[in-house]
């Protein structure tokens, strides 16, 4: 009876493949372990909304020159402040007469840059001092963990801030600014985590192998502290889209004429009461796709860590 | 069953008496938010340090010979080695000195001293209507988890952590203030009313319920109503969900069950018995907020023409002045670190486990 489940009779099917009790490598194990984890979640009809929106938010990025129906740049003072659907502009034209839907369009690929860009270099940072900190424990964790506490004791954007007026406007030091200010949670998350690992048999018996220190932690620490960096992570990308879009709008990220969502709501403020569009737009796409992440990120957090549902979020 | 006195006595010596534990728990607490604070002044300085604009040029001016510009920069002391700036720093900064600013030509504590109460004020008001408005929504969600009016609140709060907080303030602008003309526009107050109220608190709405004046009182309520909700928006997404995960957190519990067993009404269950004791974490959870809010105060007071801290930091920082920076950030920082240390000590108070 047993013979017959684990030798099957005719060769699986992907889906038998996939969600199969008896893995027959560690490849087909975390397919499976993927696999599960997907039909989870995809019961979660508003982790789905969220999912489609940020693909749709890569592929108008990658797509964006071909969906575009005006040059984002080109200035038009005959045809400024056109309200959504006249003179050919969907959404409508801004001040100098450039087409708002071609600058949103354009901005997903700005926004899309400032995400990645800080969703992989917080995280690592975090992880890096976490996991050395409890790992090494003793000093090391006492320098690291007070350093975390201290850039934790800062509001987030008034930090950002000031490291942006000492490096200078600019959307690159307002990125680094984001990273600088994005990494403690990572470093708590990485320490808590390293510290229920660190006495457990397995590692105990690496480093009987004779591994040291720095394979541990990356080949055996880090997989571990993944799932929960990860749901960290999309839940902070929208706080971090609000933050980079609050130093555009203050015109300390991208500079003019760069089609950057948070700059352009800032040159619609002049006009809000008689031309809302101008603001309206470039907020509803940042909004669009804050809640996405918000929305991907609750479904995450349901379908990897189900204990802690319903917790906690926002920044 | 009775205890020799001197058995008492040597149970006594082992470890010490509880106020002293307690006294010598709060030094350590002192202590870490002493190093804290030292912390975020070492970045403020190391930022002050790294900045491109030459500190000794913005004073002499860029055709001042090399000898007053060496004077000046000796003066500054800024030919010192750093730790020792750094110290000097420190001293100027616990005595209430936090230099003086470029724009104003005020010392940058006298501004914001001036400037910090509207800033008090709103985030006042908004944590009040987060409060008064997201723990009855809280409640009310984890009585009817998974039904439709749980999922409304869910996706109220949702919204309310996905909105650009700037964006939010200038469509409700548009919206209540251009064509509904319900709320005053930006500012605090008309202009026709400015400076006929004493400043006592600095907080208008104080200050003129002081001074009896009952227009300007309804005229700066009429300003401060749409700043104030909406930065209260942000606190009632982050209160009415933890509240709500409390709340569930309780009604699970056995005593729940006796009381329901009791015979108690739903309501009795509901406000007498579980809410009564998520009112602890969410002291918290509302002091967190609080703090959150001085954040969110930056972009809000922007958009509203608010003249406190957060207008303040960005107009300095648009004209680089550092000074007036990096001590808004210093005071922006201490006040959060205060307000946590205040909500840790609270929870300890109420909370008789965590004494």
């Amino acid at each position: 009876m047993n013979e017959s489940r684990e030798i099957p009779q005719h060769a699986p099917s992907w889906h038998e493949w996939l969600a199969s009790d008896v893995p027959t490598s560690r490849l087909h194990a975390r397919c499976v372990q993927l696999y599960l984890s997907w039909r989870a979640f995809r019961t979660n009809t508003l982790a789905m909304v969220g999912l489609f929106i940020l693909l749709g938010l890569v592929l108008v990025a990658i797509l964006g020159p071909l969906l575009i129906t005006h040059d984002p740049y080109a200035q038009d003072l005959s045809k400024r402040l056109m309200p959504p659907g006249t003179g050919g502009f969907w959404l409508g034209s801004d001040e100098l007469g450039r087409d708002i839907y071609s600058r949103i369009v354009m901005g997903a690929g700005i926004t899309l840059y400032i995400v990645a860009l800080v969703a992989v270099t917080a995280p690592l940072m975090g992880l890096i001092v976490g996991t050395l900190a409890g790992y090494l424990g003793g000093w090391v964790d006492n320098v690291l963990m007070r350093l975390t506490d201290i850039f934790l004791a800062f509001p987030k954007l008034v930090l950002a801030l000031a490291f942006v007026a000492g490096l200078g406007a600019g959307l690159e030091n307002a990125i680094l600014a984001l990273i600088l200010t994005a990494w403690p949670p990572y470093a708590r998350i990485a320490r808590a985590e390293t510290l229920t690992i660190r006495n457990s048999e397995f590692i105990d018996a690496v480093r009987m192998v004779g591994l040291g220190p720095l394979r541990i932690i990356v080949g055996h620490i880090w997989p571990l502290c993944l799932s929960s960096i990860i749901i960290r992570m999309t839940l902070d990308m929208a706080g971090i889209i609000l933050t980079a879009a609050g130093l555009g709008f203050l015109g300390l990220g991208a500079q003019p004429p760069t089609p950057e969502w948070g700059a352009m709501i800032s040159s619609g403020r002049k006009f809000v009461l008689d031309q809302w569009w101008v603001a309206a737009m470039p907020g509803l796409a940042i909004f669009t796709v804050s809640l996405g992440f918000n929305l991907l990120g609750d479904g995450l957090r349901d379908v990897l860590d189900p204990k802690s549902s319903g917790q906690g979020g926002g920044s | 069953m009775t205890v020799l006195p001197h058995e008492e006595k040597h149970r006594r010596r082992g470890q010490p008496p509880p106020f002293l534990a307690s006294l010598s728990r709060l030094a350590g607490t002192m202590l870490s938010v002493l190093l804290t604070m030292i912390g975020l002044l070492a970045i403020t300085f190391i930022i002050g340090r790294v900045m491109p604009i030459d500190p000794v040029l913005a004073v002499v001016g860029e055709r001042a010979s090399p000898e007053i510009y060496e004077a000046t920069r000796k003066a500054m002391g800024l030919d010192r080695p750093i730790i020792v700036q750094f110290g000097l720093y420190l001293r100027d900064i616990f005595s209430g000195d936090l230099g003086t600013s470029t724009l104003t030509a005020r010392p940058v504590t006298e501004d914001i001293a001036r400037v910090f109460p509207a800033t008090l004020e709103l985030a006042t008001i908004a944590t009040l209507i987060g409060t008064l408005l997201g723990v009855p929504m809280g409640v009310l969600a984890a009585v009817k988890q998974g039904r439709l009016v749980d999922q409304i609140i869910r996706l109220v709060g949702l919204f309310g952590y996905s909105m650009p907080i700037f964006w939010l303030g200038l469509m409700g602008l548009l919206v209540f203030y251009g064509i509904l003309g319900w709320v005053s526009g930006p500012g605090r107050i008309d202009v026709y009313y400015d400076g006929i109220v004493p400043s006592v608190t600095g907080m208008i709405l104080v200050d003129s319920l002081l001074a009896g004046e009952r227009d300007i009182f309804w005229n700066a309520v009429s300003h401060i109503v749409l700043p104030a909700s909406i930065l209260g928006y942000y606190s009632l997404a982050y209160i009415s969900r933890m509240t709500r995960s409390f709340m569930l957190e309780q009604l699970g519990q056995e005593y729940i069950i006796t009381a329901r067993v009791k015979g108690l009404s739903e309501w009795a269950v509901i406000w007498r018995h579980a809410a009564r004791n998520v009112l602890v974490p969410l002291i918290t959870v509302i002091a967190l907020s609080y703090a959150n809010l001085l954040e969110g105060s930056v972009l809000t007071e922007v958009i509203f023409a608010w003249p406190g801290i957060g207008s303040y930091i960005t107009t300095a920082l648009l004209s680089a002045d550092m000074n007036a920076v990096m001590g808004g950030t210093i005071v922006v920082g201490a006040v959060f670190i205060g307000i946590n240390l205040f909500s840790d000590l609270l929870y300890k108070l109420v909370d008789p486990r965590a004494r």
